[in-house]
């Protein structure tokens, strides 16, 4: 570390007469002890880790093969499935109720404005999981006999909708107002109406602008489907986190709560991946 | 430029009108042989008042613009000139006062304003094309949504307008990949491919690099040679010149000075517009005197 040529040579010469540190380190040298603390702190944690685990207990609670294997392809074809399913009939729920609440909060209309405004409010403020609970239970209660259409796909495209209708209307909001006022002197000077003129000019071009932050929600909405859990659902009807869950339970070792994660992984990382290669290309397209 | 088969519809730009007989061939032959001041206005703007809170920037304009004129509008920044122009199509509400288009109020709360602006074009500074569509789709959308037209009469619609402006080699391509003086020949295109009767152009070169410019004035100058009512916010004192019928000054919310280019420009009656053109034309001299000025009155107005 203590490298004697990195101190500056004594140039007598020079008008600016560089002192040389008496005592104490370099910038260059405290640089360098910096990052040899941090790497040595990170290997230290690792390999206290790897000592302190019991890895024989840990592989056979959670990395059996055999159990692994009677999971699929069941895994995949039921539970990642409806997974799937029930992440994307919450989007397509959360975008239209998204899109309606965006538009009612940039409306003119006073009440439009506020009601929008509590509505973002209260389910952005609330856990997913209330939500959840609270269309399996108090719907059903106060408006007996009436069944949500589509049962338990129905339920959740509701509650996930509902929570992602919240943040999307913000997302929507944001993206609407980065579009410039230009264009829709533009597409009004030219004869269209205002809701035409939404319709062809300015949500086309927020939605190039808002692509990233809804891909993110799609993910968040993936992670979240697994509160399913709490409607209470039928077997063909688990998902990923209840199917491993059950599994876990009934052969008394965790192995398929590992599975079922990396089945959550096998999306969400290719997703973030589609998010950063956007976000990078609606960068170069600002420059 | 030079033999344009649509002049016969203003002689009143020609030096010499030419053959009756031929411009009755066109199909607005009976307007062109009037001269412009006897034909009816096409723009006719009064008493208009227009307010931004407490900050006054219309104070009662009156102005007539026939068909087939062009009319500069000059005048220092924060004049209201950009105003006034917007008023036309009420891209602003004015305060007070009446516009007529065609004959048309359009400052009538009852007036189907999206029926009125399709007969209105606009140029806008910042060329305001739409950058998720094609040149080509800039030109038809508008088209197909506003006016019902099919596709075909559309993309007709576009490719003779491109043809015009001097862009059909861009027509598939997209705004971002073009200069700024094509996109606002583009833009010009877009508000023709409607078949307006009027055409508003707030300050089409300002945003432009010196080179570009030319390129727009000449489509413009093309467009007022047919005949084109246009009403023209510009700081381009050649083009008010060369191309204009009148030139309109405004100075703090009213028209000071309304006239001939040669008498506007060349030779101004109001101090503030000789104030104007000097600041305009010679920066540096006007400082000069500004500081003389001021050194002989000591400072106060």
């Amino acid at each position: 570390m203590t490298d004697p040529t990195a101190q500056p040579a004594p140039t007598g010469a020079s008008a600016f007469e560089v002192q040389p540190k008496k005592k104490g380190l370099t910038r260059r040298q405290k640089r360098g002890l910096s990052r040899g603390v941090q790497y040595a702190v990170f290997v230290a944690a690792v390999a206290a880790l790897a000592v302190a685990a019991d890895w024989d207990r840990l592989r056979n609670q959670f990395a059996r093969p055999d159990i692994a294997e009677r999971m699929f392809p069941e895994v995949i074809t039921l539970a990642l499935q409806n997974t799937v399913l029930y992440t994307v009939s919450g989007f397509t729920v959360g975008l239209a109720l998204g899109m309606v609440i965006a538009l009612m909060r940039l409306s003119s209309v006073g009440p439009y404005r506020w009601l929008a405004g509590i509505y973002i409010e209260i389910f952005r403020g609330l856990p997913a999981l209330l939500i959840f609970i609270f269309i399996g239970v108090a719907v059903p209660l106060a408006f007996p006999g009436t069944e949500i259409i589509g049962g338990t796909y129905g339920k959740v495209a509701l509650a996930l909708g509902l929570v992602a209708a919240a943040y999307m209307a913000e997302t929507i909001r944001a993206g609407i107002q980065a579009v410039p006022k230009g264009q829709m002197e533009a597409a009004r000077s030219l004869g269209f109406s205002p809701a035409r003129a939404m319709i062809s000019i300015i949500i086309p071009q927020a939605f190039r602008i808002i692509l990233p932050p809804l891909t993110n929600e799609l993910v968040l909405l993936f992670k979240d489907s697994s509160l399913v859990l709490f409607l209470g659902v039928t077997l063909a009807e688990r998902e990923l986190s209840k199917y491993g869950r059950d599994l876990a339970s009934t052969t008394a070792n965790s192995t398929p709560i590992l599975v079922a994660g990396l089945c959550y992984l096998l999306v969400t990382i290719p997703l973030g991946f589609v998010v950063r290669r956007m976000e990078a290309k609606a960068q170069e397209a600002v420059k | 430029m030079t033999e344009n088969p649509e002049k016969s519809e203003n002689p009143e730009k020609s030096m010499e009108p030419e053959n009756p007989e031929k411009s009755m061939e066109s199909e607005k032959s009976v307007e062109a042989v009037e001269p412009v001041g006897t034909r009816r206005p096409e723009i006719r703007i009064r008493d208009l008042h227009k307010s931004f809170g407490d900050n006054q920037v219309l104070r009662g304009i009156d102005l007539d613009i026939a068909q087939g004129e062009v009319v500069c509008v000059i005048g220092p920044s924060g004049s209201g000139k950009s105003t006034l122009l917007r008023c036309v199509n009420l891209l602003e509400e004015p305060t007070r006062g009446q516009v007529f288009v065609g004959g048309t109020e359009v400052t009538d709360p009852d007036v189907d304003i999206d029926a009125v602006r399709r007969r209105i074009g606009m140029v806008f500074q910042q060329f305001n094309l739409f950058p998720h569509l094609t040149v080509t789709e800039n030109l038809t959308l508008p088209q197909r949504r506003v006016l019902k037209r099919d596709k075909a009469r559309a993309a007709k619609a576009a490719a003779e307008n491109l043809e015009r402006v001097g862009l059909s080699e861009k027509a598939g391509a997209y705004p971002s990949s073009l200069s700024g003086g094509q996109q606002q020949r583009v833009a010009i295109a877009r508000a023709l491919a409607m078949g307006p009767r009027v055409m508003l152009f707030d300050e089409p070169t300002s945003a432009l690099d010196p080179e570009l410019v030319g390129d727009v004035l000449a489509v413009m100058r093309m467009l007022a040679d047919e005949g084109m009512t246009m009403m023209v916010v510009t700081h381009e004192m050649a083009f008010a010149r060369e191309v204009a019928d009148r030139v309109v000054f405004m100075d703090g919310g009213v028209i000071v000075e309304d006239g001939t280019p040669e008498r506007v420009i060349g030779d101004p009656a109001h101090e503030r517009t000789r104030h104007f053109l000097s600041r305009l034309l010679d920066p540096a001299r006007a400082q000069v005197e500004e500081e003389r000025n001021q050194g002989l009155t000591g400072g106060s107005p």
